[in-house]
């Protein structure tokens, strides 16, 4: 009896084909994966199977009976239990709270019981929660424990995990595996979606692959290799992997010294005097699991946030004091983390966008707007780095994320920036549109300018960083040569474990 | 001051702070549930002018009471229409609101104002209201503040202890995450804003029907406006509600009471005294922002979108 069965499955937004007549099944306690590259339909499709989306064609058999799902309640009802990529958790309310809220009434006479149902079922499965502690306090990979709990406690036949390890650290990714194998050797099923394809080959029974909104392969991972899976994912044309040669870097650019932050924001994480220095012609990389002060950190280099003057130096100069406009002017290019709304303006064409940050260059000095020039750079965005978009004028908003990544990084990349700040140079990025990034990156490297890259990626860290470190808790590891690196040491440094041990050298560093 | 003074001020002050209290909860449940309604004003006039013709016409004051509640749900199913169904921004149709109400209440008091009835009468219960001090000050009101208590009373078990108080909260703080562990929020939005609606009505009825047993033009004189800042002054708990609610009741008679000891200071400078007063106690109980921002619902005033 297949657990699920998905047939002809169709669901159209205007202007694109989220999912074509998509077919697969799942087995009871099979780890499914479904692959591909961002705006291929996987999240679509699961959310279809979640109840969250409607489809305009197709048939879903739940257990050998055709269902309808009208709603998540409904698709819990069966079953299924989703943990959505960003958590549906209120951080104002504390675990049991928020377990309480995702469960039927009335399955638990009280509180007390519940709580001890949490215990019970968190030791069961190796995910310790204390049910009364409140969710802002948790660190994302125990928030992610909260939402597997909430999807356990009730009769759970299939989960579903949209990209559930991109904000985990190594550590926690292998805490995470063993949790789902003990889950499925109980008979429940996983659908695990993914573009990471080391994690589907060490997990994974079988593996879907989504291109375009299309169902383009189906395979065992166990007997494919990685660059078989890339190749399903991306289709024939595009190249897959790079090696970029390691450098050392010139003379400093940015230095930081004893930097301090305490943010306003009780939801962001403090900067404990942080030190570090990036110099000319390298690339400095920074890892860590998101929230632990990589949003404030860019920002105090942006400008966004101030500091003491001497606590950030730009060519020796200290800038601490300055504004994000008088650094701009000094050379200083950021690619926040958060596209839409803080790198664009989502309701504003390219042209505009372009001229946000390059206003420098475009405005003569009686501040009128020099178009012509304008449009061209932003033509020339648009062609050097590949960016698909109706044209100049389209809306930011109009973009998927991957091309509007491309815009905003070509956009800073052609100001020739003397330091480039970059939050998640890729993340949410197909494999394509990651090497332009990365070309970009490199040569940018190349000609001079030093690079910072706050990243959670570490596939991608290793791949173009010169130098690396990990920030826990608004405090920073060494920052060493990336030869130097291992994984698990990079790991424990994103865990917060700054100090040496002995356990973990001799490991060879990822390639 | 003698023992007399103080009865009479401290049951003076529930009596003016009943209405803050009424429309506040009201409010706070609104916006505990993600939505700002800055319609409080034109709905407690609303409520006023509806209550007290109602009550002219039929003569039935209970059914004035009634009356006042059922428009002050009509005019927030109005704004629930427009902000929740059709998404439009909060602030502006709040606003359209208050300026609606102000308006249709005038046009429809008009031939009321100067007409008197009996008000609500006072419902002393029995024993509890011959204690000293207290019996008077707490046990001898007409039975809308016994109602606001119970009210009071009700909206603070739902937010510590039930499952409803946790769902409105949810939805306040982040609507999307509700929708997908299966809440309705339209309809816990709807809600939210109904109740606000008739706690404002019922505001605006107890003002004509036993506050002052009369109707005029704005008679409300901006307390929809205060009891919004009282919301946000209070962090959104119930209990500082109550509290800054009477503060505010207290400051607004010490002027009547200065001036009947004799002390010679403006009486404008005097009526300024409950807005001082609210801001500064309120500012002090809610220093700590941290805290502060962390009870402030999330998604209050985002509209919600659901997904197709």
């Amino acid at each position: 009896m297949n657990r699920l069965e998905l047939s002809g499955i169709t669901k159209r937004y205007p202007g694109c084909i989220a999912n074509q007549d998509i077919s697969l099944t799942v087995q009871p306690g099979e780890i499914h994966a479904l692959l591909g590259e961002n705006g291929a339909g996987k999240s679509t499709l699961m959310k279809i199977i979640y109840g969250v989306v409607k489809p305009d064609a197709g048939e879903i058999t739940w257990q050998n009976k055709q269902v309808v799902i009208e709603g998540p309640a409904d698709a819990r009802r069966l079953g299924i239990g989703m943990v959505f990529q960003h958590f549906s958790l209120f951080e104002t309310l504390t675990v049991a709270e928020n377990i309480a809220l995702g469960l039927p009434a009335g399955q638990f006479r009280n509180r007390a019981e519940l709580k001890q149902k949490i215990s019970e079922v968190s030791d069961h499965y190796g995910m310790k929660l204390d049910p009364d502690r409140f969710v802002h306090t948790l660190s994302v990979g125990e928030q992610q424990r909260v939402e597997i709990v909430r999807c356990l406690l009730q009769n759970l036949q299939l989960l579903i995990l949209d990209e559930p390890t991109s904000v985990l650290t190594p550590q926690e990714v292998g805490r995470l595996f063993k949790t789902l194998r003990q889950l499925a050797a109980e008979g429940c099923s996983i659908l695990f979606i993914t573009h990471k394809l080391e994690e589907v080959r060490q997990l994974c029974d079988i593996a879907s692959i989504l291109r375009h909104g299309e169902l383009s392969g189906q395979c065992k991972p166990a007997d494919t290799t990685t660059e078989e899976l890339a190749r399903l994912m991306v289709g024939d044309d595009t190249p897959l992997f790079r090696q970029f040669d390691k450098v050392q870097g010139g003379s400093p650019i940015l230095e930081i010294t004893g930097l301090v932050h305490q943010p306003d924001d009780p939801f962001a994480s403090p900067i404990r005097d942080i030190g570090f220095t990036v110099n000319a012609g390298e690339i400095v990389g920074i890892a860590g699991v998101a929230g632990n002060g990589q949003e404030e950190l860019l920002s105090l280099i942006s400008g966004e946030a101030r500091s003491a003057a001497g606590q950030v130096k730009l060519h020796g100069r200290p800038v601490g004091r300055l504004y994000p406009d008088q650094r701009r002017k000094l050379g200083v290019g950021v690619v926040p983390e958060e596209r839409l709304g803080r790198g664009a303006v989502p309701s504003h064409s390219l042209v505009q966008n372009t001229l946000l940050t390059g206003f420098g260059q475009m405005v003569n000095r009686w501040g009128w707007i020099q178009r012509l020039p304008l449009r061209k750079l932003t033509q020339e965005i648009l062609d050097k780095f590949n960016v698909k978009a109706e044209n100049i004028d389209a809306q930011a908003k109009s973009l998927s994320g991957g091309n509007l990544q491309k815009f905003i990084i070509g956009r800073e990349v052609l100001q020739q920036p003397k330091l480039l700040v970059c939050s998640h140079p890729t993340w949410g990025v197909d494999i394509g549109a990651a090497i332009v990034i990365h070309d970009a990156l490199i040569n940018l490297r190349d000609q001079g300018a030093g690079v910072l890259i706050l990243s959670e990626d570490i596939e991608e860290l290793f791949k173009i960083c010169d130098r690396l470190g990990a920030i826990c808790e608004g405090k920073l590891s060494p920052v060493l040569p990336a030869s130097q690196v291992s994984i698990q040491r990079l790991g424990q440094w994103m865990a917060g474990e700054f100090t040496e041990s002995a356990s973990n050298q001799g490991a060879p560093a990822y390639a | 001051m003698d023992i007399d003074l103080l009865t009479n001020i401290l049951f003076a002050t529930i009596r003016t702070g009943t209405p803050l209290v009424l429309i506040a909860l009201g409010e706070l449940v609104c916006e505990k549930a993600g939505v700002l309604n800055l319609g409080q004003e034109g709905m407690v006039l609303m409520g006023a002018a509806t209550g007290f013709i109602i009550t002219v016409v039929t003569g039935s004051l209970w059914l004035g009471v009634g009356a006042a509640m059922l428009a002050g749900l009509f005019m927030s199913l109005l704004f629930g229409f427009l902000a929740i169904s059709l998404v439009a921004n909060q602030v502006a149709t709040g606003l359209a609101l208050t300026i609606f109400g102000i308006g249709l209440s005038a046009f429809l008091g008009t031939e009321y104002v100067g007409v008197g009835i009996e008000g609500i009468s006072q419902l002393e219960i029995p024993l509890l209201s011959s204690l000293p001090v207290i019996g008077k000050v707490l046990f001898s009101h007409d039975p809308l503040v016994y109602l606001s208590w119970g009210i009071f009373a009700a909206l603070y078990f739902c937010f510590r202890r039930t499952r409803l108080g946790l769902t409105i909260r949810a939805v306040g703080e982040n609507p999307e995450s509700a929708n997908a562990i299966g809440m309705r929020v339209m309809l816990v939005r709807y809600g939210a804003v109904l109740f606000g609606g008739a706690m404002a009505g019922l505001a605006g009825g107890y003002l004509s029907l036993a506050y002052t047993p009369l109707w005029s033009e704005g008679m409300s004189a901006g307390r929809g406006w205060i009891a919004l800042a009282l919301v946000v002054f209070a962090s959104w708990k119930v209990e500082r509600v109550l509290l800054g609610a009477y503060l505010f009741g207290a400051a607004s008679i010490m002027h009547l009471v200065l001036q009947g000891l004799g002390f010679s200071v403006s009486p404008n400078l005097l009526s300024m005294l409950p807005y001082i007063a609210t801001i500064v106690v309120l500012m002090i109980i809610s220093n700590d922002t941290i805290k502060a921002k962390l009870n402030t619902p999330l998604a209050l005033g985002q509209p919600y979108r659901p997904q197709i």
